[in-house]
């Protein structure tokens, strides 16, 4: 019924079924839009937050998606101004992840502020003495330029491309994509680092707190340099469920080996700079305010000793020698291993940097803050989950999405 | 005073690197999609891009 609009030369599954897929994806959906207006009627007593633990879930689940979407940036980077031409087959699904990703952030915070009719007053009354204010900035200004990345492969739908209006359009948006990817690299870098640099400025949370050149520049480099190490392999693995969930080979191995590689080497090196950091905070900046390493850490296994372990050596050192070693990075096993652990690894760190900075006791009479997301919060988080599934297998089916997979799957009659 | 864009503006180093590197990006970005658009007017008003029809 709507093969006029798949693209030519490629096959997809019944509209039935595919209308089954994201009636159940959509109930999901319908869950977690339930849940958000819950928030947006009653208020935030939907939540379990509370003044003493006012970064929950979703501010965790925000930076994760915010790395997570750093592909998009890092592959237009080395697509368009480095000029790493291979990628050009797989850019295309970087964006869309992107666009899913950094949507989904804006949402997010579209929920937590509250009151989202006054999420324009960060604009109007901008305070420019603050961090957050410049992710702000950067944030709303990069899904622009997400959006304009992601306007030309809709335009690029069979029905859509006949209008010559539109046709023109996409072409001439892709004979300047560099001037957007250049855009959108810039500001990446900027609100990837400030995300970091907030952390590192809390002096009353000591488990963040850092100094000296430990804030600048480390702070906002290792966020952004966590983002463009860990992003590209958050979007492999997706490319990967998408090639298992459809049965098809969607993208070449050496354009996969090609992202895998840089990503591993900039894995090795932002986890280098994440251990000297470490390293000189223990040492160094915690004890000089009279705490020692483990004072940190609890006995309960959300935030027990084992996670700094598991962000620096299993999901840090590990997958970075997987990827930057050719045998490894070949070997598709090893690879998927790897990927996966680069992609918790980095979620980790958003982890450890939201909700372990706030659970730690700074004050002698302060015990652990444990927290528990209410139903709301969960229901939320998975929203922008359902609602990529829905815009993959959307875009997936009506949008020549992979330029190689007329050639990897031919279509016999 | 409500120049450059923004209410309670003042003229000091926070507010200009901050409004200014928000400007910056969004001049780009709007003369980029202005450049596409009157160029994709004028292709198409001398008939190119029909081909797909």
């Amino acid at each position: 019924m709507d093969s006029a609009l798949i693209p030519k030369g490629v096959e997809r599954c019944s509209l039935g079924k595919f209308a089954l897929f994201i009636a159940v994806v959509g109930a999901v959906l319908l869950w977690g839009v339930f849940a958000m207006l819950l928030c947006w009627l009653k208020g935030l007593n939907q939540t379990n937050m509370n003044d003493y633990y006012g970064f929950a879930l979703w501010i965790w689940a925000d930076l994760a998606v915010i790395a997570l979407g750093g592909g998009a940036f890092f592959t237009g980077f080395l697509r368009y101004i480095i000029g790493k031409d291979e990628l050009k087959n797989i850019i295309n699904y970087a964006v869309l992840i992107g666009f899913i990703c950094y949507s989904s952030a804006l949402l997010i915070l579209a929920i937590d502020i509250g009151q989202p009719l006054r999420g324009w007053f960060i604009f109007w009354h901008a305070n420019v003495h603050s961090m957050l204010t410049e992710v702000a900035f950067c944030l709303s200004c990069y899904f622009v330029v997400l959006t304009i990345e992601y306007l030309p492969l809709i335009f690029e739908n069979r029905q859509l491309d006949k209008v010559p209006f539109l046709h023109n359009l996409s072409h001439n948006m892709h004979e300047i994509m560099a001037v957007f990817a250049a855009t959108g690299a810039f500001l990446s870098f900027f609100h990837q680092g400030s995300l970091g640099g907030v952390a590192g400025v809390l002096f009353g949370r000591p488990f963040a707190y850092r100094e000296g050149i430990f804030i600048w520049p480390f702070t906002f480099f290792l966020f952004t340099w966590s983002a463009a190490a860990c992003g590209p392999c958050f979007t492999i693995l997706i490319t990967k469920i998408t090639e298992k969930v459809t049965k098809k080979k969607l993208v070449k191995d050496n354009v996969i080996n090609l992202l895998a590689k840089i990503s591993g080497w900039m894995l090795l090196t932002y986890i280098v700079a994440k251990t000297i950091d470490t390293w000189y905070w223990a040492a160094i900046t915690a004890p000089s305010k009279g705490f020692w390493l483990m004072d940190f850490y609890s006995s309960n296994p959300l935030y027990g000793g084992g996670i700094l372990f598991a962000e620096i050596v299993l999901c840090g050192f590990i997958p970075a020698f997987l990827l930057v070693i050719k045998d490894f990075r070949e070997n598709p096993n090893t690879r998927m291993i790897a990927i996966i652990l680069a992609v918790i690894g980095v979620s980790l760190n958003r982890w450890v940097m939201v909700l372990q900075v706030m659970a730690v006791p700074v004050m002698p009479f302060d015990t652990w803050a444990l927290y528990f997301p209410s139903w709301q919060e969960i229901a939320t988080t998975i929203l922008p989950v359902a609602y990529g599934v829905i815009l993959i297998a959307l875009s997936y089916r009506y949008l020549p999405i992979f330029p190689q997979e007329r050639e990897l799957n031919p279509v016999t009659d | 005073m409500m120049f450059p864009f923004i209410f309670e503006w003042m003229w000091d180093m926070s507010h200009i690197v901050f409004m200014g590197g928000l400007w910056y990006a969004l001049t780009i970005i709007g003369l980029g999609m202005t450049y596409c658009i009157i160029k994709a007017i004028i292709d198409t008003s001398q008939g190119k891009g029909s081909h797909q029809h």
